[in-house]
């Protein structure tokens, strides 16, 4: 399977404190898959150099063989942890900026999803709420035809009626030719959308798989997992 | 379909039991179409990955019949569904008696249970 992703000896250091410590993973393309971890544990910081906000202090990522840098960013979409827009602009300004930037920005699709989470277009940023602001950045998001979504904490903030309806985004919007990563600790209610998960703890992948073949193999949920492998760990 | 998931069983066993429950009951005659693997992701909420796997899985078994580009259709052939059936229900006794079990009750005094239950 073709990779979408791909991290090789991949380090990054916090004033001398690895917050990743010599990754190695491949993500194959098509897939939906969970960045899982407790606070700390790298996750943020994975995405962010994936997404090319921070320079590894080690080792190399790639996306669909580019380097870092205009080229994979053309390819990546990413949805940082915290709003990042002008509070002063308009839903419908922010849709032209990334119209202008982005030339995989699918602008009808981004209106489609805006109605039916009953956001206007010309209402300014400020006013409206922290969790209808986030919805207005996944649409953006959501709205790009990539290859590659880096999705941090997309659920964290909002209710879960919509959080039900960004799940069921992600779906109808998967196509066989892009990979999602979710980071989040909302496991219960992303695990019935990821095909793989990944668990980071101190800046290591410390088990990975499919999440049907771990409810096959221990008859236990991803949640139920997660909660067990990281309840006898120090530190969490 | 009442797509619901507990987290004990992969997604895609359940799903291929919740379509051949739909097929025991008649809800998806034979012969009849099969919505699109995208189509059913979405109304079950799933990856469409896990759903692929479940109709593969299902045209495997002969239940399901894979027509090209016209989409899948369940089987018109009556000794998969009769094999089906009888599958499904030997499956229903064996939990039934594993419950009796549990109290003691041994198969044959369970159906004297279920006689009574059926002169009411």
């Amino acid at each position: 399977m073709d990779c979408v992703l791909k991290a090789t000896g991949l380090t990054k250091c916090y004033h001398g404190n690895p917050a990743l410590d010599n990754l190695n993973l491949e993500l194959p393309q098509g897939r939906i898959i969970g960045l899982l971890g407790p606070n700390g544990s790298g996750k943020t910081t994975f995405i962010k150099m994936a997404a090319g906000l921070l320079t590894p202090t080690m080792g190399e990522i790639t996306v669909c063989g580019e380097k870092i840098g205009p080229a994979s960013k053309a390819l990546v979409s990413y949805l940082p942890d915290r709003t990042c827009f002008s509070k002063q602009r308009r839903v419908s300004e922010l849709l032209d900026f990334f119209g202008d930037f982005y030339q995989d920005f699918d602008r009808s699709r981004a209106e489609h999803m805006l109605t039916a989470l009953g956001i206007a277009p010309q209402a300014r940023m400020r006013t409206l709420s922290k969790g209808t602001q986030e919805k207005v950045q996944l649409v953006l998001t959501m709205s790009r035809r990539a290859r590659l979504y880096l999705l941090d904490e997309p659920i964290g903030g909002v209710d879960p009626a919509a959080r039900d309806y960004i799940l069921n985004t992600i779906i109808n919007n998967y196509e066989p030719s892009a990979t999602v990563l979710i980071s989040t600790h909302l496991i219960s209610d992303v695990e019935r959308v990821l095909d793989e998960f990944l668990f980071l703890y101190q800046g290591k992948v410390i088990r990975q798989g499919e999440t049907d073949a771990v409810r096959e193999e221990t008859g236990k949920s991803l949640d139920e997992l997660f909660r067990e492998v990281f309840k006898c760990l120090p530190n969490c | 379909m009442n797509w619901k998931f507990s987290g004990d069983r992969p997604v895609y066993q359940q799903i291929m039991a919740l379509i051949r429950g739909a097929i025991l009951r008649g809800e998806l005659p034979p012969g009849g179409k099969i919505p699109s693997v995208r189509d059913l992701a979405a109304e079950a909420q799933v990856n469409p990955n896990t759903m692929q796997r479940a109709m593969t899985e299902l045209e495997r078994e002969g239940l399901l019949v894979s027509g090209g580009t016209s989409g899948r259709t369940v089987t018109e052939n009556p000794q998969v569904l009769e094999q089906l059936r009888d599958r499904t229900l030997e499956e229903l006794a064996r939990e039934c008696a594993e419950k009796f079990m549990v109290f003691g009750i041994t198969p044959t005094q369970a159906a004297e249970l279920l006689l009574k239950l059926e002169k009411k």
